[in-house]
């Protein structure tokens, strides 16, 4: 014990020097490591405060032990909370130290040769960087007042933006990962868009110069101003290559009046190898706030990666007239683990949401769709629809469907409907009569059954979408 | 509540005549109790009904000791005189009259159990306070290839000499191989603030057909908790109808394990509640074996500030290829105050299944009654029609013609 105290603090020691190659706070979780993220980030004042009161109340929280994936304890005092991005020399230098798997999904993908090595974090040579598409399209948005950013530049350059609408829809005092989340948050993205503006182009982190090293414990913030409307998209098809095993991210959207925000994700991370070894944990708590009359939040997801997936965008429908969507497909294979789903809370009047959520689930994996619908008393003449189907392929895996529905209003309906079953041998046989390999058949069969999901990402989205989810059930049929 | 629950249990055990294993077992149920308390909201499966609050806020101290030694008159006014039947009558948790007069003696076997059956002791604390307070456990045994010529209706009675007192029942049935009996579980309860706790276990040999059908319509201000466990053999059948609606609190609770091929369990409900009426129906189908059938169907109205919890699972072991499950639930919600709360659940490990669920709740629809009213009928008939309907479409499900006449009759759907 003393002993670690004093490696402890040796690590402190040098840690705390500024050598850009190689800053790391300390291991461990305490006052000190979050002063010393706040400290290098030159965070003002009231955010690290707002750090160390989301420390305080995290240290009387349990970890929820709910879910239906199980996984071993998680030693919060064993990991870094920060971490300056690699040095080049630590990186792989080109793509054939890759693993040979990646670089073959990579080619099916068509993901061309400098993105490729752009996801993995290999030097990208200058040209390349500077011509890239990321800068034109920042002189565009720069010129219709939109502001995305970095939530670290945001929190210098926009305080009363960050300080007014950070924690309002994820309160510091929310569960336990989420709270782990506010008090060591490291980057991710802010986005702002004036009243009335339409963003002309689908923003995405992919764009985000200094973006290429997804944080561990990313926080999102993006808000839409009076009738404004914005397109996002999180992630990537290609899969990705991380270090760090946990991710507990945060996402906030908030829609003011009239304002439209479309979310899409897709989550491609490391889901370990055949045997379920590795992989990463993705614990993400997304939650969007629709707090003006006539407001729309959508959310779109396409999760194949992850060993465990472990969350449920919500919509917390505040504002008369506002409408909260959700569409998701989620696919596991092999040992994977997934408990999604979403949390639709109507408090105005007039509100409507729409739950579309397709479970794939093959080889030993585990899907299970987990969604709360609570209309309360004073949201009358809200409807909700919930559809969710679940695909299995062998007997080895399993789909689960538990939804809550809270019905406080007379003048409101909710409808759902669940439904499991698997691939049909006459579909099947049709399509192999028509000339498809049975992997093909699959692909396409499957492709129809996540179709209304499919649709709702933007275009160029969709087709690499598409492709992947043929790709993330390979090997499962035979 | 420790201390009163040991006093209570032994000055039961004291009054009564339980031979030494009964008493270690009685020990050993009331400990698990001890540990575990009344169920709260902690825990998933009470998450909307929390039977501690409901009991501590309605009725607040509870007696335990229940004294199965006071006699009680049986007034012949209670039973039912549309149809001939057998009986067994019970006031206050204790078996006053057991009677099979239609039935052929020698095919039926009457004992009182002494090997409890321990299901699911350790996770349902309520089933060990069921254990360690209830009286002698009559076990009824069909024999191989009888069929009961008449319903067994069973009344379940409480008078005014019991009141803030738990009461606990259990009984037990066992049916032999291509045996079947079909039964009326009525409750008449005449006593205030009773916490009434009851389990029913059914044990169902190969081609053995379960008809159950359970009555709650008296109001009353007593708090139930209703559990039946059925376990399925090949080729059997389960009908389970629960009508519920008199109570102040009732929790009814139906877990189906079909354990052989070509199995079936249907379950089907009606929650017609007003006032501050809490009710609740939970499913719980297992479908543990291949080919085997289940099937639920729960409807609910609710006025005033009543509140309707359904929570349905279905579960498919990764053995129990070929299964069909089906699950509705449907509610109408007649005032501002009314609540309807539902947790349909599939938990699937086997791939060649046909399984789903649907949920649906929400008002009248206006529609059909302009059209009923533009037909001359006033708002009042034209709800009312429409919620007659609603609800005969669970009472249509009676497979049962004679039993569906006599309920129809007696909960006032025609």
């Amino acid at each position: 014990m003393r002993d670690k105290q004093i490696e402890n603090l040796k690590d402190y020691k040098y840690g705390f020097s500024t050598d850009i190659d190689s800053f790391k706070a300390p291991k461990g979780l305490n006052e000190d490591v979050i002063r010393f993220i706040s400290n290098i980030k030159k965070e003002p004042d009231w955010l690290l405060q707002w750090r160390l009161k989301a420390f305080k109340r995290l240290k009387v929280l349990e970890e929820p032990d709910w879910q239906k994936p199980k996984y071993p304890k998680i030693d919060y005092q064993d990991l870094y909370y920060y971490s300056a991005p690699k040095s080049f020399k630590e990186k792989p230098k080109n793509l054939e130290d890759l693993d040979p798997k990646l670089l073959e999904t990579y080619k099916k993908l068509g993901i061309p040769l400098q993105e490729q090595k752009r996801l993995n974090g290999i030097a990208v040579d200058a040209v390349f960087d500077s011509v890239s598409v990321a800068t034109t399209f920042k002189d565009t948005l720069t010129e219709k007042g939109i502001i995305f950013c970095s939530i670290s530049e945001a929190i210098q350059k926009h305080p009363d933006l960050v300080k007014k609408y950070l924690g309002s829809v994820i309160p510091i005092t929310d569960h336990f990962f989420a709270t782990l989340n506010s008090a060591v948050f490291t980057d991710g993205s802010f986005v702002y868009i004036p009243p009335n503006v339409k963003c002309p182009m689908e923003l995405s982190t992919y764009f985000r110069i200094n973006a290429s090293d997804t944080g561990q414990f990313e926080r999102t913030l993006i808000i839409a101003d009076k009738g404004s409307y914005v397109s996002y998209l999180e992630g990537c098809t290609a899969p990705m290559r991380d270090e760090n095993q946990l991710h507990a991210a945060n996402v906030e959207l908030i829609a003011l009046d009239d304002a439209e925000i479309k979310y899409s994700t897709v989550q491609n991370w490391y889901p370990g190898d055949k045997d379920g070894k590795g992989g990463i944990y993705n614990f993400v708590t997304k939650r969007g706030l629709c707090k003006g009359k006539n407001s729309k939040i959508s959310w779109t997801q396409v999760e194949t990666g992850s060993a465990i997936t472990w969350k449920y965008p919500s919509c917390i429908l505040k504002g008369d007239n506002s409408i909260g969507e959700f569409y998701s497909i989620a696919i596991t294979n092999n040992h994977q683990k997934a408990d999604t789903g979403t949390k639709m809370i109507h408090l105005g009047k007039n509100t409507k949401s729409k739950i579309i959520s397709k479970g794939i689930s093959a080889g030993k994996s585990d899907m299970t769709y987990r969604g709360l619908v609570d209309i309360s008393k004073n949201a009358s003449n809200s409807t909700n629809y919930t559809q969710c189907d679940s695909l299995l392929m062998g007997n080895k895996c399993g789909a689960h469907t538990v939804p809550y529905i809270k019905n406080k209003n007379s003048n409101s309906n909710i409808a759902h409907e669940a439904t499991t079953s698997k691939i049909s041998e006459d579909q099947l046989h049709y399509c192999q009569q028509r000339g498809l390999n049975q992997e093909e058949a699959v692909g396409l069969i499957v492709n129809g059954f996540c179709k209304e999901v499919l649709q709702q990402l933007p275009m160029e989205f969709a087709v690499e979408a598409q492709k992947l989810v043929g790709i993330s059930l390979e090997g499962s049929v035979g | 509540m420790e201390l009163k629950l040991k006093a209570d249990f032994d000055k039961f055990i004291s009054t009564s005549n339980f031979s030494n294993q009964e008493i270690k077992f009685k020990k050993e149920a009331l400990d698990n109790f001890l540990k575990n308390g009344f169920p709260s909201r902690k825990l998933e499966n009470w998450k909307f009904s929390d039977i501690k609050q409901i009991i501590q806020k309605n009725i607040g101290e509870l007696e335990f000791y229940n004294d199965y030694n006071i006699e009680n008159k049986i007034n012949d006014d209670i039973f039912i005189k549309e149809i001939e039947h057998n009986k067994i009558v019970i006031v206050n948790g204790k078996v006053e009259q057991l009677s099979f007069e239609y039935e052929e003696s020698d095919k039926i076997n009457l004992t009182t159990l002494d090997n409890f059956n321990q299901n699911s002791n350790d996770d349902n604390s309520l089933l060990s306070l069921n254990n360690s307070f209830s009286n002698k456990i009559y076990n009824i045994l069909v024999k191989k290839n009888y069929s009961f010529k008449k319903p067994l209706i069973i009344y379940q009675i409480t008078n005014k000499k019991v009141s803030n007192t738990n009461i606990n029942f259990q009984l037990n049935f066992e049916l032999e191989e291509n045996s079947s009996i079909k039964i009326i579980n009525l409750s008449d309860d005449n006593s205030e603030k009773n916490f009434i706790n009851n389990l029913f276990n059914f044990n169902l040999g190969k081609n053995a057909i379960l008809k159950n059908y359970k009555i709650d319509k008296k109001n009353n201000t007593n708090i139930k908790y209703d559990y039946s466990s059925i376990a399925q053999k090949e080729n059997s059948i389960s009908e389970t109808f629960i009508f519920s609606s008199g109570s102040d609190y009732i929790k009814n609770e139906v877990s189906c394990n079909l354990e052989g091929k070509y199995s079936s369990a249907f379950i089907n409900g009606i929650h017609s509640l007003s006032k501050n009426k809490h009710h609740e129906i939970r499913t719980n189908t297992n479908h543990s074996y291949e080919n085997t059938k289940s099937y639920q169907l729960i409807k609910s109205v609710i006025d005033d500030s009543s509140k309707s919890v359904y929570q349905g699972k279905i579960y498919v072991d990764s053995k129990a290829q070929k299964t069909d499950g089906y699950q509705l639930s449907k509610a109408v919600l007649l005032n501002e105050q009314a609540e309807f709360n539902a947790k349909p659940e599939l938990e699937i490990y086997a791939d060649d299944v046909k399984c789903s669920h649907g949920s649906a709740s929400g008002s009248l629809d206006e529609d059909s009654i302009f059209y009923l009213m533009s037909r001359g009928l006033d708002q009042k008939t034209a709800k009312k029609l429409l919620i007659n309907g609603f609800l005969l479409d669970v009472v249509e499900k009676i497979t049962d013609e004679e039993i569906k006449k006599l309920l129809k009759n007696m909960i006032g759907l025609n």
